[in-house]
């Protein structure tokens, strides 16, 4: 569904994807992961048609997105839904227009109708009684939710999720990171989830990425990707991953632990 | 052939510096004449968002409308006084109106309005689009299939483009009253007379030339109030939004005046305009 092929891009002289590739098949959750600044979000922006490539390409359900004119990429972009780090609400909007923006702008639906998306979507990321709210007024989980909601207004069969627990006690962790798999198992939609934490990696992801350096050093399943003995991967996940998944055997993940092989 | 030094000697250093300023500052004016270009086009592509443009017509406008008066009135008093005071000793203050009523409707009248906005919409433009750059929401409008440009630059550029020529009339009318009473109360000048020197000597042309220049500050203003908020770096922060705030307003102003002593060129001198 989505594939990224020999990527490519630099800001000025520091190159951040250098020679990327990436598959996503239909109705996967894939977590991209890295350390901070590896260019993670970059990619996540390279698919959603926010940021151009230097070189490569970006096919989206069959089209090469990186060459299209706005008009062309917005049609595709009607098929994405994507929450941003901050969850970029708009500030002078309440939440209910900002879950109805995109409705407002690209259909003819009546308040009414749009009213019921609201609510319907509200309900989704159990919230509820905050359509007249300000964003301002909301708490981090909140917004993040409002943010989701706004995200799956259009029914987008691409959800892109960009750090979705940054700033988030563990609780508000937890439930976001439990509202993610379950949206992906109502919706049966496809999503790409940037995080450098591994409990949300290992909570909502069904395949999972490295990057380091710009370059793709792992890709598979969770299962295994705990059991490949790639340092750099072993060393992010032992750092950041719940301690159930870390009880496993591998042989890395014990030397970096010092768990003996009984 | 030998490589270049790698201490390069002071003078050099200088003129790496100059050409990168340079070059920067081309590439800036060459990004903002392309955001200009790209909001023209905008404008003619339907749909217009009459309610965006509402919106701000009454936020530039009505909220402005004060500050606007004031400006005027005490610019024109100041004028009042000053063109007393210089034109008795030659026994001509009889002209003090005419004036007072050319310099507010030719040059200070969209001058001042001009100033005042550049400072209030201007730099408030800038802090509000920088500010969305930042927290992304700008993004968020792109991915929802919203042009940008068209959803929060046209609105601006147009309800500017047509509220400085509206504000100028109200601060042309304060300034040629704040003239009158400045002349009338502290100097005993007929008021009737004032009057009648305005109208003699408020000429179409001049009123044309005031709205032209009012008309063209405020397309630069919105222009460069966009291009500042648009163009600071996502991950610019909050320092970013003040820095691309101060510099909006202060190359607001310097464009205000360049482009008045161009406009002055055109309309008088090439054009012929009274």
């Amino acid at each position: 569904m989505i594939s990224v092929k020999n990527v490519r891009k630099a800001f000025d002289e520091k190159i951040v994807l250098n020679g990327f590739d990436l598959e996503i098949p239909r109705g996967e959750s894939l977590v991209i992961m890295g350390r901070s600044g590896c260019g993670k979000s970059v990619l996540l922006k390279i698919i959603a048609g926010l940021l151009s490539v230097d070189a490569g390409e970006v096919w989206i359900d069959g089209t090469e997105i990186t060459q299209l004119k706005r008009k062309p990429l917005n049609q595709i972009r009607r098929k994405i839904g994507m929450l941003f780090q901050s969850a970029a609400l708009f500030d002078s909007m309440s939440v209910a227009e900002n879950i109805a923006f995109m409705l407002d702008q690209h259909t003819d639906l009546t308040e009414q109708e749009m009213r019921k998306v609201v609510d319907e979507k509200l309900k989704l990321v159990d919230l509820d009684g905050v359509q007249e709210l300000r964003p301002a007024q909301l708490s981090g989980g909140m917004r993040k939710r409002v943010g989701l909601a706004r995200a799956l207004a259009f029914n987008p069969e691409i959800i892109l999720y960009d750090e979705p627990t940054t700033g988030l006690d563990p609780v508000t962790c937890t439930e976001i990171n439990e509202l993610i798999r379950d949206l992906n198992q109502q919706l049966q939609v496809t999503s790409v989830v940037v995080t450098h934490d591994m409990h949300s990696a290992f909570s909502v992801g069904t395949l999972m990425v490295m990057l380091h350096e710009g370059k793709q050093i792992a890709y598979g399943k969770p299962e295994d990707l705990i059991n490949e003995e790639n340092p750099i991967l072993q060393q992010f996940i032992l750092f950041g991953a719940p301690d159930q998944i870390l009880n496993i055997d591998n042989p890395t993940l014990k030397e970096f632990t010092g768990r003996q092989t009984e | 052939m030998s490589n270049p030094p790698s201490d390069p000697a002071p003078s050099n250093e200088f003129a790496i510096i100059i050409k990168k300023r340079l070059y920067h500052s081309l590439s800036e004016t060459g990004d903002a004449f392309r955001l200009l270009a790209e909001t023209i086009f905008q404008i003619f592509r339907p749909p217009l968002q009459f309610n965006l443009l509402m919106k701000q017509l009454l936020l530039i406008g009505y909220n402005s409308l004060a500050v606007v008066l004031v400006s005027g009135f005490f610019t024109g008093m100041v004028l009042g006084i000053q063109g007393y005071v210089q034109l008795k000793p030659y026994a001509v203050e009889g002209s003090v109106a005419q004036f007072v009523s050319v310099s507010v409707v030719k040059e200070l009248g969209p001058m001042i309005t001009a100033f005042v906005l550049s400072g209030r919409i201007g730099a408030s433009i800038t802090a509000e689009l920088s500010t969305m750059k930042v927290t992304e929401q700008i993004d968020a409008l792109e991915v929802m299939g919203t042009n940008p440009v068209k959803y929060l630059v046209v609105p601006r550029f147009l309800a500017c483009s047509i509220m400085l020529p509206t504000l100028t009339i109200f601060s042309t009318f304060a300034g040629i009253f704040g003239g009158y009473v400045a002349v009338v109360s502290l100097f005993g000048f007929n008021g009737d007379f004032y009057i009648l020197q305005v109208q003699k000597y408020l000429y179409v042309g001049s009123v044309l030339i005031s709205l032209i220049k009012a008309t063209s500050f405020g397309m630069a203003i919105a222009a460069i109030g966009c291009y500042k908020g648009f163009s600071i770096s996502t991950a610019g922060g909050a320092e970013g939004v003040g820095t691309a705030t101060t510099g909006s307003a202060v190359i607001s102003l310097v464009t205000i005046l360049v482009l008045d002593f161009v406009l002055n060129h055109i309309l008088f001198n090439i054009l012929g305009l009274v």
